[in-house]
């Protein structure tokens, strides 16, 4: 039976069991939005192409499945730069469709046309042109094997508007993906399980560095694992957080720029450094030159290209992470040592819960860090939380103990404001019973707040939580630092985000003072539908600790202790 | 260093494209990048020089690797191989000039392949050293225009064998039929 590349784009997606997609549909997409109806797939409309892309994210990172994003040429396919370099840079399995001018107009700068495929280029894992309809079933699927596969990330097929009207016959055998499978192969220098375990069994102080990889590979019981039978501390990146629970005696919290004192100072005494699913950014190394250079390095991940790319490594292992910790599990032996390893990190926590702001006397004003120690208790630490780019963002990964893997989703590397309401609604979809809260600034909400229609309009349960400063907080503290306290451009106003959401049709509160947090975060979580939350929190905070950028990973800024300081007075 | 690698890719609209992206938006910059069909229909081979340290080749190679298009990748830098230019250099000789150009023509054992009044056109394939060794002496008489092709190499004595090259997978057939495998091709 003939089918037309539009109905043929809808029945591949069936077959790849997509059952969600997210987009925003246009003229050069009106023929796959026409066949849509007769598909069982829900579609949610955005309010705009870069919500659709965040949106098929959070499904993604929240499920593990593939996400899904569609919207027209030209406009709707710019619109979702932003949004796929974000998947790009945080591994995040998405596929793209567009639509785009018919194949006689390409190259005329036709109305709405643009060259999508040149665009993102450099920031998906591959994409399509697809101009016939027999191309659109082998584009597809094999879209989906590239997304999924290795280390996962962003793929656009750009469909023409004649291969959408075209009618074909379709082998669905011969369009089945047939991936080269050299990726897979070991190439020459590349170290190996034995040379890993001996470095794990002769150090005296190992360390586990835990990144976003743990989750995507499925690792997360081989690491706790490893650890467990090796007594060996774990370190956990921002976008390794979950992977390894919060409340795990080994897992010593997050490592870096905003991560733990105690932790960088850890790093900076290790012995061995067994980096496992991360990638040396420069926001978790500080300078490269003075990085952890007691230590030797096993380096395992499933992309080569990472390896001895920002640290030379003494083992470098490019594989799946699962199969390769699980290789050296039975080998793994925990020596005498470890005990005062441990010990040594333990007194590497010197006064940090006595410069911790939760230990601090009330002086009456509303904290962000309050908020999200209120809110950790008060959800049990249970729920999904959705968080933008800044200071909250810190705040979150600081004081939201995560225990469940893939209950921490974030923009890491790229660092998108305006990720966290999208996202949080593709989260919800993949997870609906999940108890969804997006924290956000009141700048990155100002970014995609157009989406709480569409929150209304899929009826979805989310809670939101502005944490809002009035500053964009996060350059505010840079320029407090480094630029002598010149806010230039970071006050932003805003509008009554109460009144805001309440003329979208969500419930809102207005939270000023700590005594409140209670009951705005619980009326919120009782209410079986979106609610919005404006905590209006102290202005000018600092996160703390901080490594300045391009700074020794051991010299931080901490938070003045008042009380330390009387004391030593 | 100069490494030089052979690059096996897939005969596609927009796949030098890719490689060449690559290699901007890695910060590695091209000596010298050529294609060409190959012996197996469908599947183009690149030579692509590049100026990087051991580190770079390796994630090159990897980077290389994780393109679509891209089936294989040996860096022969290392390896017993030929490396050769093509060059067509227009030399203005007249008079006893052409004499002398003739002469080195000789010395060189290039050929000329195109003679008018005014100049001669020299054809000349070897290393890289060798042609510009042949373009300095030839200088003085007034090199009017030059192309070059830039380097192609290949591995002396039998395949590398290291990895093999599959067909092209749609629609050859036989990579149908063996399910993928891609010890099945033949390079």
């Amino acid at each position: 039976m003939k089918r037309t590349g539009a109905q043929i784009l809808w029945e591949s997606l069936v077959r790849e069991g997509v059952t969600d997609v997210f987009g925003y549909p246009g003229g050069a997409i009106l023929p796959a939005y026409d066949a849509m109806l007769g598909y069982p797939i829900r579609h949610v409309l955005v309010r705009h192409e870069q919500g659709a892309t965040h949106m098929a994210d959070g499904y993604a990172r929240a499920s593990g499945k593939v996400g899904v994003a569609i919207a027209t040429s030209g406009p709707g396919a710019t619109n979702m730069v932003t949004g796929i370099a974000t998947a790009m840079m945080d591994s995040s399995p998405i596929v793209c469709i567009t639509g785009q001018v018919g194949s006689k107009l390409i190259g005329s700068d036709a109305f709405q046309e643009t060259d999508i495929t040149g665009i993102t280029l450099p920031i998906t894992k591959h994409n399509y042109l697809v101009t016939s309809a027999e191309d659109v079933a082998p584009a597809v699927l094999e879209a989906f094997a590239v997304a999924r596969s290795g280390r996962p990330g962003p793929v656009l097929v750009d469909i023409t508007k004649d291969a959408q009207q075209a009618s074909c016959e379709v082998d669905w055998d011969a369009a089945r993906p047939n991936l080269s499978e050299a990726l897979d192969e070991a190439l020459p220098g590349d170290g190996d399980a034995r040379d890993a375990i001996a470095l794990i069994n002769a150090a005296e102080r190992p360390l586990i560095l835990a990144g976003h990889g743990v989750m995507l590979s499925g690792a997360e019981r081989e690491i706790v694992a490893l650890a467990e039978r090796g007594q060996i501390p774990i370190a956990v990146t921002l976008l390794g957080i979950g992977g390894v629970a919060a409340a795990h005696p080994l897992n010593l919290g997050m490592m870096g720029m905003h991560g733990e004192a105690w932790v960088n100072h850890a790093i900076q005494e290790a012995d061995l450094l067994i980096a496992l699913g991360m990638r040396f950014d420069d926001r978790v190394t500080g300078n490269l030159t003075t990085y952890a250079r007691e230590a030797r390095k096993i380096h395992v991940d499933i992309d080569r290209a990472e390896l001895n790319k920002n640290v030379r490594v003494d083992v470098a292992i490019a594989k799946d992470l699962r199969s390769a910790v699980d290789e050296w599990l039975p080998h793994v032996v925990a020596p005498g040592t470890r005990a005062a390893w441990l010990a040594r990190i333990d007194s590497l926590k010197g006064d940090s819960a006595v410069r911790d702001i939760q230990n601090l006397p009330d002086d009456g004003h509303l904290y962000a860090a309050h908020v999200i120690n209120d809110l950790w208790r008060l959800t049990h630490g249970e729920a999904l939380v959705v968080t933008d780019v800044g200071q909250h963002q810190m705040w979150e990964a600081q004081y939201y103990k995560h225990n469940r893997s893939r209950s921490l989703i974030t923009s890491g590397g790229l660092g998108t404001m305006g990720f966290a309401l999208p996202a949080a609604i593709g989260a919800k979809i993949a997870c609906p019973e999940s108890e969804v809260w997006v924290v956000v600034g009141d700048g990155g909400f100002q970014m995609t707040m157009a989406e709480l229609a569409t929150v209304v309009q899929e009826k979805l349960d989310i809670n939101v939580a502005i944490i809002n400063n009035g500053y964009l907080g996060m350059v505010r503290q840079w320029q407090e630092f480094f630029y002598d306290k010149r806010y230039a451009a970071t006050p932003i106003s805003g509008p009554n985000f109460a009144k805001l959401a309440e003329a979208f049709g969500i419930a809102a509160a207005t939270v000023t003072r700590r005594a409140d947090v209670n009951d705005a975060v619980e009326a919120a979580r009782r209410l079986k539908r979106a609610a919005l939350i404006d905590f209006q929190v102290e202005q000018e905070d600092s996160v703390y600790p901080m490594v300045p950028a391009g700074a020794d990973l051991h010299k931080m800024i901490r938070r003045p202790s008042p009380i330390v300081e009387t004391a030593a007075d | 260093m100069l490494h030089t690698f052979a690059v096996y890719v897939d005969n596609k609209p927009g796949v030098l494209n890719r490689v060449s992206s690559l290699f901007r938006r890695r910060a590695f910059n091209i000596e010298s990048l050529t294609v060409g069909h190959t012996e197996t229909p469908g599947v183009s081979r690149m030579t692509v020089v590049v100026d990087t340290d051991e580190y770079g080749a390796r994630r090159l190679e990897a980077h290389l690797y994780k393109l679509v298009p891209c089936r294989r990748v040996d860096n022969i830098t290392a390896a017993a191989s030929i490396a050769r230019d093509l060059a067509l250099i227009k030399v203005a000789a007249t008079g006893e000039a052409r004499t002398h150009v003739m002469q080195l023509v000789d010395v060189y054992r290039a050929r000329i392949v195109d003679v008018s009044p005014e100049s001669l056109v020299i054809e000349t394939t070897g290393t890289e050293d060798k042609i510009d060794s042949l373009l300095e002496v030839l200088r003085p008489y007034g090199v009017v225009e030059m192309v070059r092709t830039g380097r192609v190499a290949m591995a002396r004595g039998a395949s590398s064998a290291r990895r093999s090259v599959a067909p092209p997978s749609r629609p050859a057939p036989v990579a149908a039929e063996s399910g993928g495998d891609v010890s099945h091709g033949s390079v």
